[in-house]
């Protein structure tokens, strides 16, 4: 179930997603301190980090649901800092939210035809969510209340897929999950990579996000205070970087790539 | 047998003040909008329809064609510039706002129109009309085709709602305002739909009431937005089919009370209407408080 991670990251061409000296503030609170990431075609990014790190507000901010104080995010070569959300769904950016998000009222099928009224084109369709997950089209009259917890976590991925997205922001996707599921879930990444797909996931899971991502990033208070391959960095110094421990985790591990 | 007439004429007013409700109904449930001139919005729809009568003088049922898509228009414009900018700041400055825009409303029409009360005239014989039923029990026609008219347009909301991509919507961004931003949805575009609406059936209130009874300047606040708040409460917020129902509860208790004395008229629905805030209050027919 691990994506293989096959060499160095195609560090030439455009990034898909260019994260700049991104500044956001909740109130007086400095959620995020001037955090830079690349995200290339293709790739599985994580950001890791604990509770209250700033993981979710850096997505939320990607997707545009906050607003940065400064800095500027650039999706395919431009800038969509100013754009709403909404625009910015349409050109490509699709969020699974922290906690599904379903809209309660809507039967199963409802919620998908939600997320492909302003779909892109591309292959994925409502009947292809189904065929992916066949226990969907059984149900897909029901309301979503009476899904599990996993399958609430399907469903909202499902009703990002069927956008058409070029990149997939999954936001804690294991919160609340029994193990299994999240095992399950996980385990369906490699079919949705290879519709061509470019994930942007955050995670307090480390084990779960070493085991898919080809890049991951680690976040303390705000601060980016690892990133580099999975097979780069030592166990140690995720967790140096994860709690801050003893505060000696180098910003980046040797051999990483120079930042712009 | 007056008390079969009583209750007849109540169930049939119950239509017209469903009329009132479903669109207050609507935008406090889509949006969070108690819309405090939805009466007077009411009542401009009713005097516009008066003066496209007088200067066109299209028969009164063509001038409805023009006044209802009219004021959705004005719907989608108002929810689209004062009312989402005060949705931007709160949900309570939307309370301020609207009371605002009806006071407004209020003094314009008197300004223009002055306080004499006016009614749509049709000259058509359904609204004069009546049958009988038994030696007793008269029904005007108009009362019918209100009741018929407030049926179809609910069956028509709801079909909308449930099966149209702008319902789906409606009740998408109602349910999760940001989820549906991140499936691309402008929630402000779909707020100013489900306004459009919201005010297409106000302007159907203004113009049933205007041949029902007689319009007023002030008749907005102090007859439709209290009924129509009366029916919302009773029947359950958010409820389209509560709308009925509170309007039909509230319609029987007035004739009730008008039975009785002629001057408890309105008392006896806000009675039902207190009874209801404080022994059921989340309407008889929502099962629990909607968050």
């Amino acid at each position: 179930m691990t994506v293989p991670v096959d060499g160095e990251r195609p560090e030439s061409g455009t990034p898909l997603l260019d994260v700049r000296d991104l500044v956001v503030h909740h109130g007086q609170l400095r959620a995020l301190d001037a955090i830079s990431l690349r995200v290339f075609p293709g790739e599985v990014y994580a950001i890791i980090g604990a509770n209250g790190a700033g993981k979710s507000t850096l997505l939320r901010t990607i997707a545009g649901l906050h607003h940065p104080t400064t800095g500027s995010v650039l999706f395919d070569g431009k800038d969509v800092t100013r754009l709403r959300p909404e625009r910015r769904a349409t050109q490509g950016i699709a969020m699974v939210p922290e906690g599904r998000r379903l809209f309660g009222s809507l039967s199963v099928e409802e919620n998908l035809q939600v997320g492909a009224t302003y779909a892109r084109q591309g292959s994925w369709t409502i009947e292809r969510v189904y065929q992916m997950f066949d226990w969907m089209r059984e149900r897909r009259s029901q309301p979503t209340a009476q899904l599990s917890g996993g399958e609430q976590q399907t469903l909202a991925i499902g009703r990002a897929l069927v956008a058409n997205p070029r990149v997939l922001l999954l936001d804690e996707l294991s919160l609340g999950l029994a193990p299994v599921v999240v095992q399950r879930i996980y385990g369906m990444l490699p079919q949705i990579l290879a519709t061509g797909l470019t994930v942007l996931l955050v995670e307090q899971d480390v084990s779960q996000a070493l085991g898919v991502a080809s890049h991951i990033h680690c976040l303390l208070e705000g601060r980016t205070t690892l990133q580099g391959r999975p097979a780069d960095v030592t166990a140690d110094l995720v967790e140096a970087a994860y709690f801050g421990l003893a505060g000696t985790a180098p910003a980046s591990p040797p051999g990483e790539r120079s930042e712009p | 047998m007056a008390w079969v007439n009583a209750i007849i004429q109540g169930v049939l007013t119950g239509g017209l003040y469903a009329l009132f409700a479903c669109g207050l109904s609507l935008m406090f449930g889509v949006m969070k909008v108690v819309n405090l001139a939805h009466g007077d919005l009411a009542v401009v729809a009713g005097y516009v329809a008066i003066g496209v009568i007088a200067v066109t003088h299209l028969p009164v049922l063509w001038s409805f064609l023009i006044v209802v898509p009219v004021m959705a228009l004005l719907g989608y414009v108002l929810q689209r510039t004062i009312i989402q900018s005060a949705l931007d700041r709160s949900v309570l400055t939307t309370l301020i706002v609207t009371f605002g825009l009806s006071v407004v409303i209020e003094n314009g029409l008197l300004q223009f129109f002055t306080a004499n009360s006016r009614a749509i005239g049709t000259g058509l014989a359904l609204v004069t009309g009546s049958f009988k039923l038994g030696s007793q029990i008269q029904i005007g026609y108009l009362l019918v085709v209100i009741f018929a008219v407030a049926v179809v347009v609910l069956l028509g909301l709801q079909y909308f709602l449930s099966a149209s991509k702008y319902g789906r919507l409606i009740r998408a961004v109602a349910d999760d305002r940001e989820a549906a931003q991140l499936a691309g949805a402008d929630y402000r575009h779909v707020f100013g739909i489900a306004a459009a609406l919201a005010f297409g059936t106000v302007a159907l209130a203004g113009l049933a009431y205007g041949m029902y009874s007689q319009l007023q300047p002030t008749t907005g606040t102090d007859t439709i937005l209290l009924f129509a708040f009366a029916a919302v409460v009773i029947g359950g917020l958010g409820s389209l089919w509560g709308t009925l129902l509170g309007g039909v509860v509230l319609g029987v208790a007035q004739q009730i009370g008008a039975q009785i004395s002629i001057s408890d008229e309105v008392l006896a629905g806000y009675i039902v209407f207190l009874a209801v805030l404080v022994l059921r209050p989340q309407g008889l027919t929502t099962r629990r408080a909607q968050s």
